[in-house]
């Protein structure tokens, strides 16, 4: 019998799951640092911290890209969690049988490409972006036409996997990740496709991308102990940690998987997303929009507020954000709220920004998988106006048959996902 | 499945505003053209449109940058058109899908920097002092690619929820593609789409150079570029769509201009004869049988003239227009603008069906077919 939701639709099953953090390569090393309570927050050393207020980040060090630039990372990062993801699913690595939906980090050249420009321009005086067109025109810098473009990243993902049809290159800001996923598994329930490759991707802690944030004061200057900043929840919080990270999701119609004899992983249960009109970075004071997005997101899965076991929390560390999504899970869930597991795996792989939705996404199929939620570390100052339970410090075994993952951005963007390890009534 | 119809359009670029200007631009030859702000590159300026009347407080213009207050602009020429402005409840619900790249850079600011930094001792912490000091907090928040769809949802309150494709040409293509498709499926009722360009902006007409892609000479229609070199034109500009299904429009009273029977879209490796297979392809998979096409060629050599000796071959008694030869390459809005064009002529009983094309500069071919609505 064909394997369908209570809305009649296919059900989507998650077959493959690769991750790439500040916490390890890969889902088993990120998965166990994660559970262990360990960081990956530390000072950076990409560049010169020298004059900056936040001086520290989730950086990915240990992945070659050259020439070194934010979509050049952000593709290598893509394409380790891909190799990850699909290769668990079984499918093939070079004739993925669907469609590509990609979170990726807007794009743009950057200060060193910007100098060498400069320089071949031969300029001496007052340098303007006359010189540099002058040094585009002699065309020494062709290749950087497509390593700067938007559609490029997942372009080339899309070259190496063989994925089918246009990919998708998407941004909801930090709810990107989910919205990737959100886009598969409408694909699959219309039936346009029987698999998708949904990926998030960033790796985009650079001088310039970190100032933007810090001056709309939006990072947390507590430098000094670099794994003690990010502390979602916490009454000291002062802002979130800039991350980078890259994760994959193979989705498949569940009937097909179960077919060809494909490992279930999970389940994409239900979606929901709600805009905000209320202001470009702060959300409406009601919380309104979030509520709403949690909700269609339960009824999407055919779920009650009861049925969810653990909420993966959005949790940035900001003032603004983790009260916000308090309020919200608060009027959802009711009291239930103060008893019912929220955690931020940001606490330690810091904010990934255009992934975070995807890497946090893996992160809950694996509490589903493995029984065990992920801690809030640097927990030691409770807010009291956020009464919730927050697994502080430490993991924590549970029986977690629904989970909640919650993706929040600025521009408006509210987008929730909810995973199970089976469908309700299996 | 749900018919998809079109019930409103914005546009503006070099041609001025509105479906008006625009059609008479499709046989007035050739839009208007600065060749000498960014000599050697010509590019389409927009009609620069009063941006009181569609974003009407200050403090919302001025936090935005071009692209962003022409894009608002336009989505709410949109949904004048579609008659839904004025809905709050209807636009609380209506889902949006925005195609863009990313805004405006401080232009002197990257210049000072770029001088400085040839004599700076240390320069990463010559770089970190300038951009702390120098740069706006709030540029950032005109930069976002997908602060155009925030803006939108703040400035008109279209806040069923939003969701930013980039990726160039395909985004335009795509965007209609995945909202057709959610209307179609019964996923959602009404949707408004669309891209917006600024080409009036040296840090994107650097990228196109670099690759070779400018034209740099005197003007020339789109469909004669490749014979003297190839080369596409940017033109500032925006178009947005407002896209429902037909039982939606039906029961709120709103007249369909057009209605979009198909859409396709794909990505191949290109080598010559590429796109002359895709565009056959694509015309096949469509059914198309169109009077009109309405073309979203670039100009560039080997995939302009690729198309157009398929549309010759295939489609010899259409007439064959170039969106660019009105309002020169949008780029991510090049899509919406054609099918913003195509949609008008039949609205208007200039055409039975329309083919809309699009060719990417570098990557992405699709096209779309619309019929009558009726």
């Amino acid at each position: 019998m064909a394997l369908r939701d209570n809305q009649g639709r296919p059900l989507v099953a998650v077959t493959g799951m690769g991750v790439m953090t500040s916490l390890g390569q890969g889902k088993d090393d990120t998965w166990a640092a994660l559970t262990a309570g360990r960081s990956g927050i530390r000072r950076i050393s990409r560049f010169p911290t020298q004059g900056l207020r936040t001086t520290i980040a989730g950086t990915i060090d240990t992945v070659n890209a050259e020439p070194f630039c934010a979509p050049m990372l952000s593709e290598q990062l893509a394409m380790r969690a891909a190799e990850e993801a699909v290769g668990q699913s079984g499918l093939s690595v070079s004739d993925f049988p669907g469609a590509l939906f990609m979170a990726v980090p807007p794009v743009e050249m950057e200060w060193p490409q910007r100098e060498a420009l400069a320089e071949a321009s031969e300029e001496k005086g007052d340098v303007t972006y006359r010189d540099l067109l002058k040094a585009a025109e002699t065309g020494q810098f062709r290749s950087w036409h497509d390593l700067f473009i938007f559609g490029t990243v997942a372009d080339r993902v899309a070259d190496r996997f063989g994925t089918k049809g246009s990919p998708i290159s998407l941004s909801t800001a930090c709810s990107s990740g989910a919205t990737a996923i959100q886009l598969g598994v409408e694909a699959i329930r219309r039936g346009e496709t029987d698999a998708a490759l949904c990926i998030g991707t960033d790796g985009s802690v650079n001088p310039e991308s970190l100032i933007r944030f810090s001056l709309l004061s939006a990072l947390s200057t507590q430098n000094d102990v670099p794994e003690g900043a990010s502390k979602p929840f916490s009454k000291n919080r002062d802002g979130f940690v800039m991350g980078e990270g890259g994760a994959a999701l193979v989705l498949e119609n569940a009937d097909a998987a179960k077919a060809r004899g494909a490992t279930i992983l999970g389940y994409v249960l239900g979606c929901g997303e709600k805009g905000d009109g209320f202001h470009r970075t702060r959300s409406s004071p009601d919380g309104m929009p979030a509520i709403m997005a949690i909700r269609e997101a339960l009824s999407d899965a055919g779920l009650a507020p009861d049925d969810i076991d653990y909420i993966n929390a959005h949790g940035t560390s900001t003032p603004e954000n983790d009260k916000m999504e308090a309020m919200s899970c608060t009027a959802v869930f009711g009291e239930r709220m103060a008893r019912l597991p929220i955690s931020s795996n940001k606490s330690m792989i810091g904010h990934t920004l255009t992934a975070a939705g995807a890497v946090e996404a893996v992160m809950s199929l694996l509490t589903l998988a493995q029984g065990r939620i992920p801690p809030t570390i640097n927990y030691k100052v409770p807010d009291p106006t956020i009464p919730l339970d927050v697994v502080p410090n430490e993991a924590r075994d549970a029986n977690v048959r629904y989970v909640l993952s919650n993706s929040f951005g600025f521009g408006g963007q509210n987008t929730c996902l909810v995973f199970g390890a089976e469908p309700k009534g299996a | 499945m749900h018919d998809v119809v079109i019930t409103g359009i914005g546009i503006i670029s070099a041609a001025g505003e509105g479906l008006e200007v625009h059609l008479d631009a499709l046989t007035a030859g050739s839009p208007r053209t600065d060749t000498e702000t960014f000599a050697p590159y010509p590019v389409h300026p927009v009609a620069v449109p009063d941006y009181d009347k569609q974003i009407p407080k200050k403090s919302d213009q001025r936090q935005m940058e071009a692209w962003q207050k022409l894009g608002c602009y336009a989505a709410g020429l949109a949904l004048d058109a579609a008659g839904v402005k004025e809905d709050a409840q209807l636009k609380s619900r209506m889902h949006l899908i925005v195609a863009a790249g990313g805004g405006e850079r401080d232009y002197a600011v990257d210049g000072q920097i770029l001088t400085g930094l040839r004599q700076a001792e240390n320069s990463g912490v010559f770089l970190n002092e300038r951009l702390m000091g120098d740069l706006r907090p709030t540029l950032f928040l005109a930069q976002l690619s997908n602060l155009l769809a925030g803006n939108i949802s703040i400035v008109h309150g279209v806040t069923g929820a939003s969701r930013t494709f980039m990726g160039e040409e395909s985004s335009g293509i795509d965007a209609i593609r995945i909202a057709h498709a959610r209307i179609a499926s019964g996923q959602n009722d009404i949707f408004l789409v669309g891209g917006a360009y600024n080409a009036e902006r040296p840090d994107v007409l650097l990228i196109y150079e670099m690759g070779g892609f400018l034209w740099k000479k005197a003007h020339r229609p789109v469909w004669e570029r490749p014979a003297e070199g190839g080369g596409m034109i940017l033109g500032s500009g925006a178009a947005f769509l407002v896209m429902e299904s037909r039982e939606h429009a039906q029961a709120r009273g709103a007249k369909p201009l057009a209605s979009i029977a198909g859409i396709v879209s794909d990505r191949s490796r290109r080598e010559p004869g590429t796109i002359e297979k895709a565009v056959r392809r694509q015309i096949d998979a469509l059914g198309a049988k169109p009077d009109v096409v309405i073309s979203g060629a670039t100009g560039i050599k080997g995939l302009t003239d690729e198309e157009q000796r398929v549309l010759l071959d295939v489609l010899p008694n259409a007439a064959i227009h170039a969106t660019s030869d009105v309002t020169g390459h949008l780029m991510e809005g090049q899509a919406p603008a054609g099918v913003a064009l195509a949609a008008a002529l039949i609205a208007r009983e200039q055409s039975n069906e329309a083919l809309v094309t699009s060719v990417g500069h570098w990557r992405g071919e699709g096209a779309v077919r619309l019929i009558k609505a009726n």
